[in-house]
């Protein structure tokens, strides 16, 4: 069985070495246009900030690749022929395949702001965006960032690294308003200010303006006012990265239309990852998933339908996690900016402002629905054992101690947040 | 609105402090040059002086911005700086420590004027002059105080790291120093109650044994602890908490490593090969110390009648390649290139065996947090014993290795708060996590 898989991001290594692990003889081989081996897209801000180098970035030594056959070929693919089962290479090579693999993930939305050409204005997704970045911030006093999620958070912790001052344009009321409950973004809000970051809420970007016909000089905002920079992040989000495959019979839609096996409309073509979109999706959950781990879990399914095993993909119980400059953010479970009528919510905040808890759960049983914690570590079993059994939010509060996950040493605050809940009006 | 000028931390605020307190750290290593060309057995007094408040109060300075800024570990610009990543400041470095070691080891009279600035010192808590061995636990406790000072800094968001250091630095200054000094002045033999057989060999030598038993009630007292903390509380303690209560709480060497060495824990070699050379290096030198330990014995059973000079001869070896050119010269002169541990990783006879316990015999182990790990590989970088943390991390797996020395540093930097340092139930510290379906 030969099997290609294109994209060497987490998801597409994740269901090579998971397929080599199942089958011993299948020939495996990864493309990628992007870098030869894998790194960890998520470490792209410690290498700017100079935590890490590259070489730290990737979480397997150079041969491990050899020792476990996988071929990495490091070229753009052009052309998919899904008749013959073959693919060009922007080198002319021509390669054929028994299974196909797509695993490209994502690039850069665009929303076409006038001057977006201009240099110093980028998105951050790849090594390549890194260069340049590295290149567009060297020797410059003031940035603007578009933006409010992950990635513009984390652009502007490392602009604040170098010494830039940041400013980041947020569309919504708060930071990450359209993931966060209010209590949590303003808090995050608070932080940011903290470290020194300006953040303009209600404010989009108008138009991008320059001197000089080369450089970003300064932007306007829809509300016309001017802000000066000489650099300027988009981080507006991520759509898949299907452009090679507009001509093709596979079945597109924003992204690669999948089935819950993550098999195309063509036989023996699979997608997984950033650039899949799935046909059938429950209520509550994302046509396209766009995260590490939700990657992770897919190309790991994916080896095991490829290698004869039909398994279908589960999302299991929902997590996540980010870091917003020192803060720590876990949640467990699905947590809406807003709770339905059917759910009550339970918030706790630490004086400091820097330590959160938040409990949803439903009202008629009482069962959990999900937790976000800021400064908190919590065990993934225990939150996730708890929202499988729909135990009732007294016992979640009575046993917190149980998930506690932070350092030895630390504080722990079940019993502020069980005092807290307990002369909560609303229980 | 919020306004920039409210912003409440610049990076650039330490600079200043940075800056003088560097001054004054150079200025401490003048007058150490000057005092070692004689000055210092004419003026001891005033050079003690210079070098002791110059070097502290530099290093504290030096250290300002750490408390300053937002708690939080920060590691920026490490891989960019040539003083931290292999660069020409640091081959510097490590080429002045390592000559250091030459010459305090094998040419101690080159440092004669600055062994006799001690002597003020050496006399008020000895009760005799100064030697070069008393200069060299001198500034290693004054590296350890001052470095702890600045890892307090920088780590301080994480309440088990500042402790750990209070500890080390309290170990290396009480034990590892003053008491070995008191008793000198008591009329006592200088028993270094924090290190133990096989780091410190001799205490299980037969030679030492005697002295210790001839020289009274209190020699008597220290060989009892020997035996009790190599054979009873080793073995005990590091069932219950794992190698680090030693290793990362206690040992000077350890000390030294978590504080000189701290600005260098990235420099360790990740790589499998490091690995088997370091499982082969260590674990022959612990072969070699017990071997060593064993001749002596035998020797001084049979009334050294059967092997005459050779085990001597076996215990100067040991003594000259591992306890004087590896603990010392490469062990810490190489900091800056390999990595503050290289010692502990690659010789220390006393790691191998808390290792043993560890890896095969111990409630201890560092958790990794269901799938939340993100394989960005800053456990693996800041890792001193070059563990590959993260390999564990991203499968689910607990981090259970012989090296590790339970720093911590892993679980402060992992930027999901994915790794935990626990004692739990010795049963299933293997076990993965699994992820469940919703069905």
């Amino acid at each position: 069985m030969n099997i290609i898989i294109i994209g060497n991001g987490i998801t597409g290594i994740t269901c090579a070495r998971n397929i080599r692990k199942i089958n011993s003889d299948a020939t495996i081989t990864v493309i990628s246009e992007e870098s030869k081996h894998f790194y960890s897209r998520t470490a792209l801000m410690y290498m700017y900030m100079g935590h890490m180098k590259y070489e730290n970035t990737k979480p397997y030594e150079d041969w491990f690749w050899s020792k476990n056959r996988i071929n990495l070929i490091q070229a753009t693919v052009n052309h998919l022929d899904t008749v013959n089962k073959s693919l060009k290479l922007d080198d002319s090579r021509i390669l054929n395949y028994d299974k196909l693999v797509l695993a490209t993930g994502s690039i850069p939305n665009n929303f076409g702001f006038p001057g977006e050409d201009l240099n110093g204005v980028q998105a951050l997704y790849n090594l390549q965006d890194l260069e340049k970045m590295e290149k567009n911030t060297s020797n410059i006093s003031a940035a603007v960032i578009v933006g409010g999620g992950l990635i513009g958070i984390e652009m502007a912790e490392m602009l604040h690294s170098r010494n830039i001052s940041v400013t980041m344009l947020i569309r919504e009321n708060a930071y990450w308003a359209n993931a966060l409950p209010q209590e949590e973004a303003q808090l995050i809000g608070n932080h940011l200010h903290k470290h020194g970051i300006t953040l303009k809420f209600n404010t989009e970007l108008k138009e991008i303006r320059t001197i000089d016909q080369v450089n970003v000089h300064s932007i306007v905002t829809k509300q016309e006012e001017t802000i000066d920079c000489q650099f300027l992040g988009i981080t507006t989000g991520v759509k898949p990265n299907i452009k090679f495959l507009k001509n093709s019979s596979i079945e597109i839609e924003k992204g690669i239309l999948v089935n819950e096996f993550l098999e195309t409309n063509i036989p023996d073509i699979f997608a997984a990852g950033d650039c899949a979109q799935f046909r059938y999706v429950k209520t509550g959950e994302a046509p396209i998933e766009q995260l590490w781990y939700t990657g992770k879990m897919q190309g790991e399914t994916l080896a095991n339908t490829i290698c004869g095993n039909k398994t279908t993909y589960d999302r299991g119980i929902w997590f996540n996690s980010a870091k917003f400059f020192d803060l720590e953010f876990q949640t467990y479970g699905k947590i809406l900016p807003e709770i339905t009528p059917e759910q009550e919510s339970f918030y706790w905040e630490h004086e400091n402002g820097k330590i959160s808890f938040r409990a949803n759960y439903n009202k008629s049983d009482r069962s959990i629905i999900g937790f976000n914690f800021i400064g908190i570590r919590f065990r993934q079993v225990i939150a996730e054992q708890w929202i499988r059994e729909q135990k009732e939010i007294e016992y979640v509060i009575d046993n917190l101690k149980q998930g506690w996950f932070d350092p030895e040493f630390s504080d722990a605050y079940d019993k502020k947040i069980a005092k807290s809940f307990s002369s909560n009006p609303i229980n | 609105m919020q306004d920039h000028s409210l912003s409440l931390a610049k990076p650039t605020e330490g600079l200043l402090s940075q800056k003088i307190g560097a001054s004054l750290i150079a200025a401490a290593l003048l007058c150490a040059i000057i005092a070692a060309f004689g000055q210092g057995e004419t003026q001891s007094v005033l050079f003690f002086g210079l070098i002791i408040v110059f070097s502290v109060a530099g290093g504290i300075i030096f250290s300002i911005p750490y408390f300053k800024a937002i708690p939080g570990i920060k590691n920026n610009g490490i891989m960019h700086s040539p003083a931290t990543n292999r660069g020409g400041i640091a081959w510097g470095i490590a080429i002045l420590m390592t000559g250091f070691y030459i010459i305090l080891y094998w040419f101690p009279n080159y440092l004669e004027g600055l062994i006799r600035t001690m002597d003020p010192l050496s006399s008020m808590l000895r009760n005799k002059p100064s030697d070069q061995w008393f200069l060299y636990g001198t500034l290693y406790t004054l590296a350890v105080i001052i470095m702890g000072i600045r890892f307090i800094g920088k780590y301080r968001s994480n309440r088990y790291q500042v402790f750990r250091t209070l500890s080390v630095m309290f170990f290396q200054l009480g034990f590892a120093f003053l008491i070995p000094a008191f008793l000198l002045k008591l009329n006592q033999p200088e028993f270094y109650f924090s290190y133990f057989w096989p780091l410190k060999y001799s205490y299980l030598f037969p030679n030492d044994i005697d002295y210790l038993i001839q020289s009274g009630n209190i020699g008597v007292f220290m060989v009892f602890w020997g035996l009790v903390m190599t054979f009873i509380a080793t073995p005990i303690l590091t069932y219950n908490y794992g190698k680090r209560w030693y290793c990362s709480w206690v040992c000077g060497c350890g000390a030294l490593a978590e504080t000189l060495g701290d600005p260098y824990r990235q420099n360790s070699d990740k790589s499998l090969k490091a690995w088997k050379v370091e499982r082969w290096m260590v674990h022959s030198v612990l072969v070699f110390v017990v071997l060593t330990t064993a001749l002596l014995w035998l020797n001084s059973w049979k009334n050294g009648t059967i092997l005459g000079d050779a085990s001597g001869l076996f215990s100067q070896c040991y003594g000259f390649l591992i306890g004087s050119v590896f603990s010392g010269v490469i062990g810490t002169g190489f900091y800056p290139i390999m990595g503050s541990r290289v010692w502990c990783r690659f010789g220390c006879p006393m790691a191998a065996i808390l290792g043993l316990f560890q890896r095969f015999k111990s409630k201890f182990r560092i958790t990794t947090n269901g799938a939340q790990c993100i394989s960005c590989g800053n456990c693996s970088t800041y890792c001193e014993m070059g563990i590959d943390v993260r390999a564990y991390a991203q499968k689910g797996e607990n981090i259970i290795r012989a090296s590790c020395v339970g720093c911590g540093i892993c679980s402060a930097v992992c930027p999901r708060g994915v790794l935990n340092l626990e004692n739990l139930a010795e049963e299933g510290r293997f076990e993965s996590y699994t992820r469940q379906g919703n069905k």
